[in-house]
């Protein structure tokens, strides 16, 4: 067979009629020599030559490639069949776009954050790694890791080609005379980042090893910054720019594709830049995130085990300190991943769910289908067709719906997967999120597999009979429909089973996330605005410079009118975790070897800042603004600190001894005086109240401070006048993250409301495909009973008894759903019970709501087919046939 | 599923292609012709289907064994006329020979002394 032949196959068969046209001339004429009559003769030639529709096809066949020819066929069949019935090609071609399209969108997001490797050279070899304690929770495995321990790694192990650490900062950005100041975040990096990840700049160079130094100037450019406030030019690099006022030189320009570890970062500098000598002595601190590419001819677990050895050394150099005892590995998707792997999984689970509800819906539609065409099946199989030739061509048909329903998909989940990526502010970006070769063959690969199953088993059923029943049953029996109906039953039964699992799945997200949102952070979060500033180190350089600056504007800003109250601090309740510090209690007994030493969150406040927030005060006394600099150290803690290391005594007038460093520019082994004890807060709604120690802002050491300011009514209107003050006192000092309390804790929940909004509308779009299933299976059955019901009226059957009984047959296969769907969630719930803040897996309020909102619909679906079924008219239901 | 061919309609088809081959080597002919001098040749033993001769002819020239010409018949009628092509002719005589060979074995087997010649 020839592919030419095959594109020519209608000029081949118009040549052939012209032949055959010639030969039956040819052999008239011979006829008529022989002395027929012209008639005759013409009849003589015909009868010789047999049938020509016959040579014709056989020679079409004989061009074509028989199984495309058999495709051909089968298509234009299945395409003639659903055009003869539009509504149902729509409604089943509406369902798995939008079950394909959810699908294909979230494995987009899935694809690009979790599974495909970022974008950088062998990126199979490239790890995170992370310090571990023993004793830490799954929450806290991967500690970040102390400077002074990656230094000592990289020195003394050779399973990894190279590692590199980083670690972000953040610098007022200005002008080179001290214009359009702004707060941006930066990262550092040590000087063999870009080289080990293979990452050239697009304009310039990297770093040079002399440059990764303390006091080193020099900066790169991220793309987005480059085309943002430089307007692209290449003539920056070279120039200088200001950081916190000092000016730095811009060596090279990032491409436009890094936008790791995050897009928010807009510079890169040296790493050691902020590396002060004494950081490189302390092994506690933890605050960088190291990346190594292991040796092509080393295990990543024997790699591991010369670092962990190293680590395990550290540990017992420092007993009393936090070193971790061992060394984790991560890989890099993951840890950008970090909280959003969790709910995109679950979505990931929930969206499987309803397009298998769509595939079953669909599934329902072709057995309904089925019966309608059962005598056309019944007649083609008594002519010969086999019931291969007749499933293959039923599953065409499904493959044909689930294929145009793909393309749909397709098409929708570009938008959706984009909208998606948008509103999820949280999603890692290293690369974009978009359409690629391998979400368009998942696409395909769902479409088939949903064509396949929805498909089968109506192909199954309507060919399984032996002809002679399916010739005789007519609806009049309703015989052969038995099997049938079972069939719609068992996949309606299916179908709302799958639905209150996702039902209950989205009812308990959504309860954990009013929980949340409602959650006590332990201070006051009404018409409270927040906003951040950071005092440059080199401009505001002594403790009474910064003092001065932060005192002043507290007072300004309590002047204006409509503030209640002013709090400062380094951070506010429900805004991170920002830290934590290991310490001792000076008056007990020292610790047992291998204890865990005491932990606390670390927080800086004025005198005014718990006041202001509300936080109460259980014992002792707030600061005052006598505590400040160079005075003897205070200390205020929470009452959960007291809980956990003073359960039976006055903490008040102890000493917190704060063992090493923790805070540049901090003295180390100070004791501090408790003198207060303040209620508990939350650092992260969702996470449990941590004990938590309060230093005084006035020391004066602390350069990021937060200011939150509670006003008396809309607080966002106040967010002008006090920028106005800020920028009264320094033009240069930029503020950023200007936001109401209340928005702040609405973005730390922002990965909980969009999974629970996102499953709750996939359980909806599952019950409403659920519900017109079982609204179609009534229907159905009401038409297969007409008959009888007819039978029924007219031997005195009330109105009222016909609607009760349909009723109930509809709503039987709901119940049976009901109690499977429960059963399912019950072991369902159980894989996302972590992601669960303050609601049981099986939350009464949750399981009697979806039980009653299933209950509702679905004899919403059944009442309007049972109620034409009771008002039918008897003498026409008992003749229709 | 379409049920395959049987066993003797596959020998037929060789030999028909065979005949037709064995015909045109006598000149150009055209479909009519080519059924008629088969059925002359054979004492009107053999009756060609026209069913099955237009698509050997059509299998033969996909096969670049005969070529194709539209002409005028005898009678002055507008015709396809079928011409052997040199590969057509090596055809022929290897299918000739494999007749012989086969003739000759069925002759054997058939108890006739040296074969059906």
């Amino acid at each position: 067979m020839s592919w030419i032949k095959f594109l020519h196959r209608n000029r081949s068969d118009a040549e052939l009629q012209d032949e055959i046209e010639s030969y039956l001339a040819q052999e008239t004429a011979d006829n008529e020599a022989r002395g027929m009559s012209l008639g005759e003769a013409r009849r003589q030639a015909r009868l010789k030559f047999g049938n020509v529709q016959k040579v014709r096809e056989s020679l079409w066949e004989q061009n074509s490639p028989k199984p495309l020819s058999r495709i051909a066929r089968d298509l234009k069949y299945a395409a003639r069949t659903l055009s003869r019935t539009p509504g149902f090609s729509i409604i089943a071609v509406t369902v798995m776009a939008l079950c394909i399209g959810a699908a294909t969108s979230l494995f987009t997001v899935v694809r690009s954050v979790l599974l495909k490797p970022l974008p950088f050279r062998d990126p199979d070899r490239l790890v995170m790694l992370y310090e571990h304690h023993r004793g830490a929770s799954e929450d806290s495995k991967y500690t970040p890791v102390a400077t002074a321990d990656f230094y000592d790694w990289r020195s003394y192990t050779h399973g990894f080609e190279d590692m590199a650490i980083m670690a972000y900062v953040g610098f007022n950005l200005t002008g080179e005379r001290g214009e359009l100041p702004e707060s941006v975040q930066a990262a550092a990096g040590s000087w063999n980042l870009f080289p080990l990840l293979g990452v050239q700049p697009v304009w310039g160079r990297v770093f040079t090893e002399a440059e990764d130094q303390p006091g080193s100037t020099v900066v790169m450019l991220t793309w987005s910054v480059f085309q943002r406030r430089f307007a692209g030019d290449r003539k920056i690099v070279g120039r200088q720019i200001h950081l916190n006022g000092k000016p730095f030189t811009v060596i090279g320009v990032l491409p436009s594709w890094f936008t790791y570890p995050g897009a928010s970062i807009q510079l890169w500098v040296p790493y050691r830049v902020n590396v002060t000598p004494d950081v490189l002595e302390h092994h506690d601190w933890h605050g960088s995130q190291v990346v190594a590419r292991l040796r092509p001819d080393v295990t990543l677990a024997s790699a591991l085990a010369q670092v962990s050895a190293v680590q395990y050394q550290l540990h017992l150099q420092y007993p009393h300190e936090p070193v971790a005892e061992d060394v984790v590995p991560r890989s890099l998707n993951e840890d950008l991943a970090g909280n959003v792997k969790q709910p995109l999984n679950l979505m990931l689970c929930a969206v499987s769910c309803m397009l298998l509800i769509g595939c079953l819906n669909v599934s329902n539609l072709l057995v309904a289908r089925g019966a309608a065409r059962q005598k056309e099946v019944a007649i083609r199989s008594a002519l010969g067709a086999q019931r291969t030739t007749l499933i293959r061509e039923q599953l065409t048909e499904s493959l044909l719906i689930c294929a145009a329903g793909g393309l749909c998909g397709i098409f929708l989940s570009v938008f959706a997967s984009r909208s998606l990526a948008h509103a999820w502010k949280n999603l890692p970006t290293a690369q974009g999120i978009h359409l690629d070769g391998a979400v368009i063959a998942f696409a395909c690969a769902l479409m088939f597999t949903a064509a396949l199953v929805a498909g089968l088993l109506p192909a199954l059923s309507t060919t399984g009979k032996t002809m002679s029943t399916a010739l005789q049953t007519s609806v009049r029996t309703g015989a052969s429909s038995v099997s049938r109906t079972v069939l719609r039953k068992l996949l309606v039964t299916a179908e709302i089973g799958i639905t209150v699992v996702l039902l209950v799945a989205a009812g308990l997200l959504l309860k954990s996330f009013l929980r949340l949102r409602s959650a006590d952070v332990g201070c006051i979060i009404q018409n409270t605005l927040t906003l951040n500033y950071g005092l440059p180190a080199n401009k505001y350089d002594t403790p009474e410079k910064v003092n001065a600056f932060n005192e002043t504007l507290l007072e300004r800003v309590r002047a204006i009118p409509g503030v209640r109250a002013v709090a400062l601090g380094n951070t506010v309740p429900g805004a991170g975790f920002w830290g934590d510090c290991v310490f001792t209690v000076k008056e007990h007994p020292p610790l047992e070897p291998g204890e865990d030493m005491p932990d606390a969150v670390i927080r800086w406040a004025d005198p005014g800042y718990f006041t202001a927030l509300g936080i109460p005060l259980v014992s002792g006394r707030f600061f005052t603004s006598d505590d400040r600099v160079a005075q003897s150290y205070k200390v205020i803690v929470s009452r959960q600190l007291v809980r956990q290391f003073f359960p039976s005594e006055n903490p008040i007038g102890k000493h917190l001894h704060v063992p090493a460093h923790f805070h540049p520019g901090m003295p180390n082994h100070v004791d501090y005086e408790i003198v207060g004890v303040v209620g508990d807060t939350l650092y992260q709604v969702g996470k449990d109240p941590m004990a938590a120690m309060y230093f005084p802002i006035l020391e004066g050491d602390l350069n990021a401070e937060m200011l939150a300011v509670r006003a008396a009514s809309d607080p966002l209107q106040l967010s002008v006048p006090v920028q106005k003050q800020i920028a009264s006192f320094d033009p240069e000092l930029p503020v950023s993250n200007v936001l109401t309390l209340d928005q702040v804790i609405g973005k730390s929940l922002l990965d909980a409301s969009l999974t629970a909004s996102l499953v709750l509308a996939f359980a909806i779009l599952s019950l409403l495909l659920a519900s017109v299933g079982l609204y179609g299976v009534v229907s159905y059955l009401t038409a297969q009973r007409t008959t009888e019901l007819g039978i029924r009226m007219a031997l005195g059957a009330q109105r009222g008894q016909l609607l009760g009984l349909m009723l109930v047959d509809g709503l039987r296969p709901a119940l049976f759903g009901l109690g499977l769907g429960l059963l399912l969630s019950i072991l369902a719930t159980r894989i996302f019970q972590s992601m669960l803040f303050g609601t049981k897996p099986l939350d009464p309020v949750v399981l009697s709501g979806v039980i009653g909102t299933l209950l509702a619909v679905s004899v919403l679906a059944c009442l309007a087919p049972a109620w034409r079924a009771s008002r039918l008219d008897p003498m026409r239901a008992l003749r229709t046939e | 599923m379409r049920k395959s061919d049987q066993p003797q309609n596959e020998m037929l088809k060789g030999t028909l292609d065979m005949m037709i081959l064995r015909t045109l080597v006598g000149g150009d002919a055209h479909g009519h012709t080519i059924a008629k001098v088969i059925e002359h040749t054979s004492e009107d033993l053999l009756e060609v289907e026209q069913g099955s001769l237009y698509p050997a002819l059509h299998r033969l020239e996909d096969r670049k064994w005969v070529s194709s010409y539209w002409g005028a018949s005898e009678n002055n009628r507008k015709a396809k006329f079928y011409r052997l092509t040199a590969e057509g002719r090596k055809q022929l005589v290897r299918e000739t020979s494999r007749w012989r060979q086969m003739t000759r074995a069925i002759g054997l087997v058939m108890g006739e002394e040296g074969g059906a010649q």
